[in-house]
């Protein structure tokens, strides 16, 4: 996903140079009138992210990483696992762009311990509480077996991710950030990258797509919407065509 | 509330009518016919640039400022830079400047025409108008090149043909001069003949306009060329591009009488050469072009090809099927806006596609496209959409 | 110091689809309209490109079209006792942004209110006796059916909504919803055709008496000419409806109805990037003179004009009248003061089913395509032996099957690892749902005010919203859940869960966009803050248009009756307003 700043700069620039071409005199800014504005090549598509290395996590904790979006996905005969599939090489590629760094929310204190309903309340950005938890949750499992968690065996690891979900582990975090927030928040990323389009770094070779039957993509199902009850033919597209 | 009530006095108000005008409305209408927006802009104060193969000519400022304009001009000296492309002072005129369409006027077309500009609001605007390359930034050659290429001979009124045809034959020859975009030119830019069979042009391909039921508009009626004219769009094609302009400025303004006649005229050209026929050995980029089409074109144009009310067809759009894919490469690469009128208001888009497909993907759909559902048309080949991908990225 | 601006005869805050509404009638009057957007330009070829709208992560997750919460975010509290935290990111509802605003990512659901919500404190107090609504701040909204009625009119025939009537002056029409109140035409298209789950709907609630229809949908059956002359195609079931904007002209939105023509009228301008800051009045605050925004620059400016209309969204109008000072704050514990009043939202609930061997195909979906039955909403069922008010809309509805959000599982199923994934691939093509959409009543401790501690990046305090469910609106949820149980056993499916809905709004979760109230209309100035003509009470030149208008919410999508109040106020100032300007209604 492009920066957001970026996109705005550039969608600034089609605005104004439209604006130039057809406003008469007037206001500051993107004052647009007399015509509908349109440029060539205009728009802001999406970049496929580079395959190849770590952007975020460092060796360790893209280890960590692979090993844990493995676990929320093994592989089996449905699909390849959530590593094979690209999960982890998604996550990092988000928390190093905008999303890592909260530039989208309001990030103003002051920072107060909210009510559930109040929604996530702590000072830290995605990336921030990755890399707390990801340290912490190192921690833990050094204390317990004595072992990094890509290290324990598949059973030791589920266990470890269980006692997460169903709150039963407390990672040593800060006030604000839950354990069970961490694990929320690395099921979410992990599930986006398993079926997000495979631009993004995950779902390679629209593994999820192909495994529940969604055509991704694909913008027109008119000659199958009186088709009742019977399965779709084609199988998915991506957004850069790949079938 | 003074504003409000001000725009309302001035909406409501009865504007005076000057005395002279009914020459100056009949100047208006000749002004729209020869689309003189088109090149000066909607002041008329020039400015716009015209690129060429020579170099960039600068529409020049024909608003009456004393200046910068014409108003120095007299009505002579403006009959003689509409006909013979001489402006005062001996200056010879480019024939971007479309003198000899514009020699087919009559004297009493000419002298409405001056009569409205005189009315034009002035504007002071100096225009740097040669930009052109070395050598024919020098006008003195144009003295040779009226020499070799500007014979007009009066368009011959035919009495077996219809007064719409006729009518016809001298708006698309003269003040309409379709030619200066749809004639073939020759390596001097004059047309290398009146036949409007099309040309690659700015990046675009101006449309074969004979009868050629492929590349031409055989398969039109002359309704369909009444509506395209009149509203930029009709069941058959849309207009974008600089044909776009034309609508805007000048056949959507234009009466339906003299877009009728137009048509009629158009109708009876007889048909090109042709595009060449349809591509042959192409299985292959057939194959992958309808697998292509289906995910990329089809939500909008319809598996059938047929577009919708909105988006245009591209089964048997003439457009399509141009012996060039110019135009249509451009629309797939860069994207395209259809002109907007007020009888067609919508102007959709199409969207830019250059940065999903490559050059191969490209040309596969064009020529799936040109060869399918009775469409027939050579095939476009990788380089060549390589080579648009890369002057539109120049933005030549 | 503020740069000042030549003045326009109107000066437009927002250019939503009540703000091009708005727009395009005043220019066509003859006004001089500007209006400044605090988001950019968008159109369709441009930047909602056909081969990268349907990005589930860019536009549904990471929300790329909406309002973020950095530009612009907002503090809640379920009650007063409690404090009011920024939502830091937005969850339960997700206001638009840019041109076009919300009407470029909605679903499209495009209903009018009835008869009996115009007045519906008298209609109930007639039906049921005043007591029966005491604990509710219900109140009549100052305009009738009859007067209104053209303008549900005009903006349906705007969008070219695909649908069946219902009753046609009076008449009942088959296959129509029997309970809407009489419409004086046909819909302008007919209705979208329906994919498996809606039409085993219909097939179901039919074979138990009620009354199913086709939803009326902005997402357009066939190809249609609109009465600006502006052509839209038909919707091809992408099922990249809601929350993205659409690639082929066949979602009705201001981009395909409206801006081909305003754009190219010269009396109109559009300023986008540009943030209104607050309405500048007058000294003695009777009159506004001006807008404050800052432009794409940052430069400050002052846009004067003799019309100020709010056309934001609800939300922010309200917040835009706390700022200037436009009519007085309401006080939940006095009664007291008017902007902030009424505000409510919408009481959902929804029922999902499991069968084996099934193909729901539910990517191929649109916004609206669906079924729909009434017989539970408004006051469509006698209400004098249940302990509430209000009901709910039922709507089988298949929007997507957009597979990061919407993958359901058997109740039970593990959340991950091997058995999730098997659940997984059972439930994407064997389940369906459909859902409530209920009423929301007003009571007296729901409000909007300025927050006390929080600001945005102006420094301007974020707007508070103090809101929990009624007990009435509870009571009305439970009971409708009740129905649904019912319902779902018509389709015998292997397994059915109907939520049900519990005190403590929560702000996480996405819930809907259908905030209203705050600044509601009506026919006394003390208990409304705009008359019925859209008209602030308080300063008589600003018009506040959209939903902070709607003295209460109905179980029915809010955006048809924002349009028709958008085409109500225009027909006010351009036959009223501007031969005589001043307040329209005299208290």
């Amino acid at each position: 996903m492009q920066h957001p700043s970026r996109a705005l700069s550039r969608r600034s620039l089609l605005a104004s140079a439209a604006a130039m071409a057809v406003l008469a005199g007037s206001a500051d800014g993107k004052s647009l009138s007399g015509t509908v504005p349109w440029s060539p090549f205009a728009g802001e598509p999406p970049r496929p992210v580079n395959p190849l290395g770590w952007y975020f996590f460092n060796p360790g904790e893209a280890a960590t990483i692979e090993a844990i979006v493995d676990r929320f996905i093994p592989g089996d005969h449905l699909s390849p696992g959530g590593k094979a599939c690209g999960c982890a090489v998604y996550i990092d590629r988000q928390l190093a762009g905008a999303f890592g760094q909260a530039s989208r929310l309001y990030m103003k204190g002051p920072f107060m311990p909210g009510l559930p309903t109040q929604g996530f309340q702590g000072d830290l950005t995605p990336a921030g509480r990755y890399r707390l938890g990801l340290r912490a949750l190192a921690d833990y499992t050094n204390t317990t077996y004595k072992k990094d968690f890509r290290a324990l065996t598949a059973e030791q690891q589920d266990e470890v991710l269980a006692g997460l979900d169903g709150g039963k582990i407390t990672l040593k975090l800060k006030p604000g950030f839950s354990s069970k927030e961490f694990f929320e928040l690395m099921l979410q990323n992990t599930m986006e990258g398993f079926f997000a389009d495979p631009l993004y770094g995950g779902n390679k070779n629209m593994a999820s797509w192909k495994m529940i039957g969604f055509p991704g993509a694909r913008y027109d199902y008119r000659d199958h919407i009186d088709k009742h009850n019977q399965p779709y033919p084609n199988g998915p597209v991506s957004i850069y065509g790949q079938v | 509330m003074k504003t409000i009530l001000k725009t309302l006095a001035a909406a409501l108000a009865v504007v005076a009518v000057p005395a002279a005008a009914q020459t100056v409305n009949a100047g208006k209408y000749q002004v729209i016919i020869g689309d003189c927006e088109g090149c000066h802009g909607k002041d008329l104060a020039g400015g716009v640039e015209l690129q060429t193969p020579f170099g960039k000519l600068v529409s020049s400022n024909i608003t009456p400022d004393k200046d910068t304009g014409i108003g120095n001009y007299s009505a002579e000296d403006f009959k003689q830079a509409m006909t013979k492309g001489v402006a005062p002072g001996g200056k010879r005129l480019y024939p971007a400047m479309p003198y000899p369409y514009y020699a087919h006027l009559d004297d009493r077309s000419l002298t409405d025409m001056w009569n409205y500009l005189k009315t034009v609001k002035p504007v002071k605007k100096s225009i740097n108008v040669n930009q052109l390359r070395f050598p024919y930034n020098l006008r003195i050659g144009m003295l040779g090149w009226n020499a070799m290429f500007f014979h007009p001979k009066p368009i011959v009124q035919d009495p077996a043909k219809s007064a719409a045809w006729n009518r016809g034959a001298y708006l698309v020859n003269g003040p309409a001069h379709c030619g200066a975009c749809h004639a073939p030119k020759n390596m001097f830019g004059a047309d290398k003949s009146t036949a409007l069979t099309g040309t690659s042009l700015q990046g675009w391909f101006a449309s074969d306009l004979t009868g050629d039921r492929h590349a031409g508009l055989g398969a039109w009626s002359v309704a369909d060329i009444v509506e395209y004219l009149g509203t930029g769009r009709s069941n058959r094609s849309m207009a974008s591009g600089p044909m776009a302009e034309v609508v805007e400025y000048s056949t959507s303004q234009m009466s339906n009488a003299d877009l009728t006649a137009i048509a009629v005229y158009l109708k009876d050209l007889p048909p090109s050469r042709g595009n060449g026929g349809a591509a042959t050995g192409v299985d292959v980029q057939m194959k992958a072009g309808a697998v292509a089409y289906d995910i990329s074109c089809a939500a909008c144009h319809g598996r059938d090809g047929k577009g919708s009310a909105i988006f245009p067809p591209l089964a048997g759009n003439a457009n399509i099927t141009q012996v060039r894919a110019d135009t249509i490469v451009r629309m797939v690469l860069a994207g395209g806006k259809a002109v907007a009128t007020p009888t067609a208001p919508t102007g959709p888009g199409m969207p830019s596609l250059g940065w999903r497909l490559n050059n191969d993907q490209v040309a596969n759909i064009l020529t799936y496209v040109r060869n399918n559902w009775g469409n027939q048309a050579p095939a476009v080949s990788p380089e060549t959409v390589g080579r648009i991908r890369g002057s539109l990225r120049s933005g030549s | 110091m503020a740069r000042l601006l030549p003045k326009k005869d109107a000066v437009i805050v927002g250019l939503g689809w009540t703000g091009s509404i708005l727009a395009q009638q005043l220019t066509e009057a003859g006004l001089n309209v500007v209006a400044i957007e605090r988001g950019p330009w968008r159109d369709t070829p441009t930047d909602f490109n056909i081969a990268y709208v349907q990005d589930e992560l860019r536009y549904a997750i990471r929300k790329e079209l909406f309002l973020q919460p950095n530009v612009e975010a907002m503090t809640m509290r379920n009650n007063a006792g409690q404090r009011a935290l920024p939502m830091r990111d937005y969850g339960s509802f997700l206001p638009g942004h840019g041109v076009g605003g919300a009407g470029v990512h909605w679903n499209g659901h495009t209903w009018r209110f009835w008869e009996s919500d115009f007045q519906i404190k008298t209609h109930l107090t007639r039906r049921y006796g005043a007591a029966k609504i005491k604990n509710l701040q219900l109140q009549d909204w100052g305009v009738t059916w009859n007067e209104i009625e053209h303008s549900f009119d005009a903006f349906e025939y705007l969008c070219g909504i695909s649908g069946k009537a219902g009753n046609i002056k009076g008449q009942i029409q088959a296959g129509g919803n029997p309970f809407e109140s009489p419409r004086s035409r046909e819909y302008p298209t007919p209705p979208m055709q329906m994919s498996y789950a809606p039409s085993l709907f219909a097939e179901a609630v039919k074979g138990m008496g009620y009354h199913p229809f086709p939803t009326p949908s902005a997402n357009l059956s066939e190809a249609y000419v609109n009465s600006l002359g502006v052509r839209m195609g038909q919707c091809t079931f992408c099922g990249f409806c809601e929350r993205f904007a659409c690639g082929n002209y066949s979602k009705s939105s201001p981009q395909t109805c409206v801006l081909p023509v305003l754009m190219k009228n010269p009396n109109f301008e559009a300023r986008t990037d540009c943030e209104v800051l607050k309405v500048n009045l007058t000294q003695d605050g009777k009159m506004a003179k001006s807008v404050t925004y800052i432009d794409a620059t940052g430069t400050e400016c002052e846009q004067p004009g003799d019309i100020v209309l709010l056309c934001a969204y609800g939300l922010m109008n309200v917040r835009m009248m706390l700022l200037s000072k436009i009519g007085a704050q309401y006080d939940p514990v006095s009664g007291q003061g008017t902007v902030g009043r009424n505000y409510c939202y919408q009481t959902s609930s929804g029922a999902r089913m499991f069968f084996e061997g099934k193909h729901f195909n539910p990517f191929i979906g649109a916004g609206s395509m669906g079924q729909s039955m009434d017989d539970f909403n408004g006051d469509a069922f006698d209400h004098s032996k249940v302990d509430f008010v209000g009901g709910a809309g039922l709507n089988c509805v298949v929007s997507n099957g957009r597979p990061i959000s919407n993958r359901p599982t058997m109740p039970g199923s593990p959340r991950w690892g091997a058995k999730w994934k098997q659940a997984t691939v059972d439930g994407y093509q064997n389940s369906m749902g459909f859902s409530a959409q209920g009423s929301s009543y007003p009571v007296r401790e729901n409000y909007l005010d300025l927050d006390p501690s929080y600001t945005d990046r102006h420094g301007r305090p974020l707007l508070r919203v103090t809101f929990d469910f009624p007990d009435n609106d509870i009571a009305m949820s439970h009971f409708i859940s009740g129905q649904m149980e019912k319902i779902t056993k018509a389709f015998n499916p292997k397994f059915a869960a109907v939520s049900r809905i519990k005190k403590g709004w929560d702000s996480v979760p996405y819930q809907s966009t259908h905030n209203t109230g705050g600044a509601i209309m009506g026919g006394n100035p003390k208990t409304s803050a705009v008359n019925k003509y859209l008209q602030s009470w308080d300063v008589p030149n600003v018009f506040v248009i959209g939903a902070s208008a709607f003295a209460h919410n109905a179980g029915l999508n809010p955006t048809g009756v924002v349009g028709a109040l958008a085409y109500w106020a225009a027909e006010a100032i351009t036959t009223k307003y501007i031969k005589s300007p001043g307040a329209l209604v005299h208290a």
